[in-house]
């Protein structure tokens, strides 16, 4: 294949300036040293860092966001497993649309989503709880975790199962020793997509999310739509390197191509 | 195809074999309708409700929202100034993100998976951090953006972007971009690069190639990357809200203000609803559309 010309050299290269700048302006200003919004010119300073432990609402979103991912991840991969692996081994009827119920979380805008939990939670009496939250992330975190898995049971190799059951496993045992370690890298990664997913979420969250079980983006959120000053900007470099790092795991153990184009569909 | 040990007799074997995807899936189905079939059939009813200053909601059944957005003027507006948003800023990374899924897949192997993170990277990290981004890049008339443009001499004085749709495009479009690229990037992969050195050994020049070789095979995945781009920045809400302030909104910010500013429900869900309605039949619509133009692209 031909080389790239200059010109094509020249527009790669402002295309990555666009792409970045937003991101590395927010992380150069997180060091300033001084009390107002400026890129740092006279050194560098962690103060705003800092600062951050003097304002435990964002420690505390940020341990709620934690803990809502992980939980809500695990929980939804409980219910995708099983929906993974009938929707990759048999055909029967119905199996196409229930597919696309499971999907259906992709296609609806989230701030539709938001109003309808935040409708159904009032009414049954769950408004603003923790179990109310956990509930609508495990359904906007589901096709995640169900495409990812999915794809590991339909790539599976069935020979090993095949053997396991002739020499006398089944049920639970087959699943356990067998089914379960094969799919695995499927499983955690659909896991790991899934904790992002739920991670990152702002629009639904910011409906469920009352006083005191504010996740970090919608603290982070509420608090840049009030004013913006280097705190918000030091907590974002935070999370920004924090996402980084996740990122490079993520590539150096399963392909960030292949998890990102599990989110391309649609991903919110 | 059964999973389950062969000691039974083959009639229930076989039975088995037929209840067990429903077993299976049973579980997530019920999670499904109870949690989403439920609640959204609920938003709906709520949208067709009454509500008052002092009263509340009331479950009634009325087209009082209905007829409100159809015949305010506020909200035609509102709808229009959504959905053009979502076309320009499907246009820019159409027009930015398409050539450079090109350059990127020209690229040798290291600098390839290098800039490949660089660039779908930032669909990772927290979409209020990366708007704050833009926020501080616009900041006033004195922001990066209007002096870097004003050195460059394409300005002379400086745009407006905080609080302004330019503002919004801008942000959105980058917020956007990693899908388009990506999306370009899936149909460059289906693209066999043996065609291009064939029609380059067969004397035509580069922009004859990119026109009559490339182009029309990458045209399904700049569409279907389309569809996903214009569908999230018509259902987008933190960009937005954040670089478009109180005043200028959108339906995610409109309904958002409804339920949690406003306090009237029923008129909020009808804009949600109405969004919701409005982005399927656009996207099912073009879905189709695309698949009957370009059938064997998507084989």
């Amino acid at each position: 294949m031909r080389q790239n010309g200059p010109l094509a050299l020249i527009f790669h290269t402002l295309f990555v300036i666009f792409m970045l700048a937003p991101i590395v302006v927010v992380c150069l200003v997180a060091f300033t040293p001084e009390g107002y919004l400026s890129l740092p010119t006279h050194g560098f300073s962690l103060r705003w860092f800092r600062a951050i432990a003097n304002y435990p609402e964002f420690v505390h979103a940020f341990w709620i966001s934690l803990g809502l991912g992980a939980l809500s991840s695990f929980v939804a991969l409980l219910f995708a497993v099983p929906a993974a692996l009938a929707i990759a081994r048999y055909k029967f009827r119905g199996r196409d649309a229930l597919a696309a119920l499971f999907l259906s979380p992709l296609m609806i805008p989230h701030v539709v989503l938001g109003i309808a939990f935040l409708r159904f939670f009032t009414s049954i009496g769950m408004g603003g709880g923790f179990p109310a939250l956990i509930i609508a992330h495990v359904i906007v975190v589901f096709p995640f975790a169900l495409r990812l898995t999915l794809a590991a049971a339909t790539g599976m190799d069935r020979s090993v199962e095949m053997a396991a059951i002739s020499l006398g496993a089944g049920g639970w045992i087959l699943f356990r020793r067998v089914t379960l370690p094969l799919i695995l890298p499927g499983v955690i990664s659909g896991w790991a997509l899934a904790f992002i997913q739920s991670f990152d979420d702002l629009t639904m969250t910011v409906f469920l999310a009352a006083p005191g079980i504010e996740t970090l983006p919608v603290r982070m959120f509420l608090y840049v739509q009030d004013n913006i000053d280097p705190l918000v900007t030091s907590v974002s470099a935070s999370v920004i390197a924090v996402t980084m790092a996740a990122l490079i795991l993520l590539d150096r153990f399963y392909g960030l191509d292949r998890v990102l184009a599990g989110k391309s569909d649609t991903g919110r | 195809m059964s999973a389950v040990v062969d000691t039974a007799p083959a009639a229930s074997a076989d039975e088995r074999a037929a209840r067990a995807p429903w077993v299976l899936t049973a579980p997530a189905l019920m999670l499904f309708v109870g949690v989403l079939v439920i609640p959204l059939t609920m938003t709906v009813m709520l949208s067709f409700h009454d509500w008052g200053q002092y009263k509340g909601i009331e479950p009634v059944f009325i087209l009082k929202n209905w007829r409100e957005i159809a015949t305010d003027p506020y909200y035609a507006e509102m709808f229009w100034r959504t959905f053009r948003i979502a076309l320009l800023t499907t246009l820019i990374t159409a027009v930015f993100g398409a050539p450079e899924a090109y350059i990127l897949n020209r690229m040798s192997g290291r600098w390839k998976s290098f800039f490949l993170l660089v660039i779908l990277g930032p669909l990772l990290i927290s979409v209020v951090a990366r708007t704050l981004g833009w926020a501080l890049l616009f900041g006033g008339n004195n922001g990066l953006v209007n002096k870097l443009l004003m050195s460059l001499g394409l300005i002379g004085t400086p745009l407006r972007f905080m609080f302004t749709e330019t503002g919004m495009v801008v942000a959105l479009a980058h917020v956007m971009m990693p899908f388009m690229v990506l999306s370009v990037w899936a149909a460059l992969q289906r693209l066999d690069p043996q065609i291009e050195n064939a029609a380059l050994s067969l004397g035509a020049s580069a922009p004859t190639i990119i026109r009559r070789i490339v182009l029309p095979q990458i045209v399904p995945g700049v569409l279907s990357g389309a569809i996903i781009v214009f569908s999230l920045s018509a259902s987008a809400f933190a960009t937005p809200a954040i670089i478009g302030g109180r005043r200028l909104k959108v339906a995610a910010t409109l309904a958002y203000d409804e339920f949690l500013n406003t306090l009237n429900w029923p008129l909020g869900a009808a804009v949600a609803i109405l969004l919701l309605v409005a982005l399927v039949l656009i996207v099912v619509g073009s879905n189709a559309l695309i698949e009957r133009r370009y059938a064997e692209a998507f084989r």
